[in-house]
């Protein structure tokens, strides 16, 4: 009894979290340095160019047993691909399962070419993950789909849930204490709007798992696998309230 | 894959300052890092950079192992003559990546 009481004592505030305000949710771009954004803002000085620059030339290239290239089917990616990002993860009706959009190339590429799975982080899948996010770079984030909630429910928990060695939840510092410092860097509101980014301590571009495998290491829990569902629902949660913001991807963090 | 990025504007007057913008994809491996199985990544950087403008040499940089991955270079210089610019990266492991832009200058 005393120990639930303990436990509702740790959860009640945390109830609460997960809001910020409409009108006071932003992009974290905005509190970066002016050559930071720079960076981000000219494709002539963004190394992630390069990822989608890669992106296109798969994007046309055919792979598997099908013979076929991701372009036969889907055609010109800048009219095709546009706002998809936006609306990812998405609900898929074959398999009744949340896919990133990670999972969804691969599966395109086992059921519908006849590819092997590209591996999460590797150079191809953020090759093409890149150059799909770019297309709608602009469009406002769009998950509508009713069949998420049960994904999003899941991520708001995983979201507020303390765990870790240092017992901290995603919620404490990006819902109670964005703005203030964390040592030397602003803690950000962490919206998903840039994803998947060019990172300068990485040196390299990256996925939102892979970044929220780096916040999990930083408070001392146990990552999940990649492509676990944990994750898929995280990142549809992050999606869900990060609605409305304009795409960024791909961008440069620090 | 090598490949670069390069800005330099298509048309200019005489005597105009022009900046040059140029960006190269390249791992920048320092020889310091450990990989996983605690061996040293062997170093894999680029050294010199150099940008001729109808041949004449118009700027230089070195770089060390402290330099990030895929470089970033924006430089001025004077808008002479119609004609070439010619970038030129290299680096370890025979490294060697040439590329061009034309400029017109009226």
């Amino acid at each position: 009894m005393r120990a639930l009481a303990l436990a509702l004592l740790l959860v009640a505030p945390l109830a609460q979290a997960g809001e910020i305000p409409a009108a006071e949710r932003r992009s974290d771009t905005v509190t970066m340095s002016a050559e930071l954004r720079a960076m981000q803002a000219d494709d002539m000085a963004n190394p992630a160019s390069f990822w989608a620059l890669d992106g296109q030339t798969l994007w046309d290239a055919k792979a598997g047993t099908s013979g076929k290239s991701c372009a036969d089917c889907h055609g010109d990616a800048q009219a095709s691909m546009k706002g998809v990002a936006a609306r990812y993860p998405a609900f898929d009706g074959a398999t009744g399962r949340v896919l990133d959009l990670e999972a969804r190339i691969n599966q395109c590429r086992t059921d519908r070419q006849g590819a092997p799975p590209l591996a999460m982080e590797s150079r191809e899948l953020l090759d093409l993950t890149t150059y799909v996010g770019l297309q709608s770079r602009g469009a406002p984030i769009s998950s509508s789909d009713p069949r998420l909630a049960p994904a999003i429910e899941t991520g708001r928990q995983l979201f507020s849930a303390r765990q870790g060695q240092l017992n901290l939840s995603c919620a404490i510092c990006h819902d109670d204490n964005w703005g203030r410092k964390l040592g030397g860097a602003t803690v950000p509101q962490a919206h998903p709007t840039g994803y998947p980014i060019y990172r300068l301590e990485w040196q390299s571009v990256g996925s939102l798992q892979r970044r929220l495998r780096n916040c999990m290491v930083g408070m001392r829990a146990e990552p999940y696998p990649f492509g676990s569902d944990a994750y898929i629902a995280l990142e549809a949660f992050l999606m869900f309230r990060a609605k409305g913001l304009p795409m960024e991807t791909p961008a440069v963090r620090p | 894959m090598a490949r670069a990025l390069i800005n330099v504007p298509p048309k200019a007057k005489v005597g105009d300052i022009i900046e040059i913008k140029t960006l190269v994809s390249h791992p920048m491996e320092t020889g310091y890092r450990v990989g996983l199985g605690g061996e040293i990544l062997p170093r894999n950087i680029i050294q010199t950079f150099t940008c001729a403008y109808n041949g004449e040499e118009i700027y230089r940089a070195e770089f060390s192992p402290a330099v990030a991955a895929n470089p970033y270079l924006a430089f001025h210089t004077l808008a002479m003559e119609t004609g070439t610019l010619e970038f030129r990266w290299t680096g370890d492991n025979d490294f060697l990546l040439v590329e061009t832009a034309s400029i017109t200058v009226e």
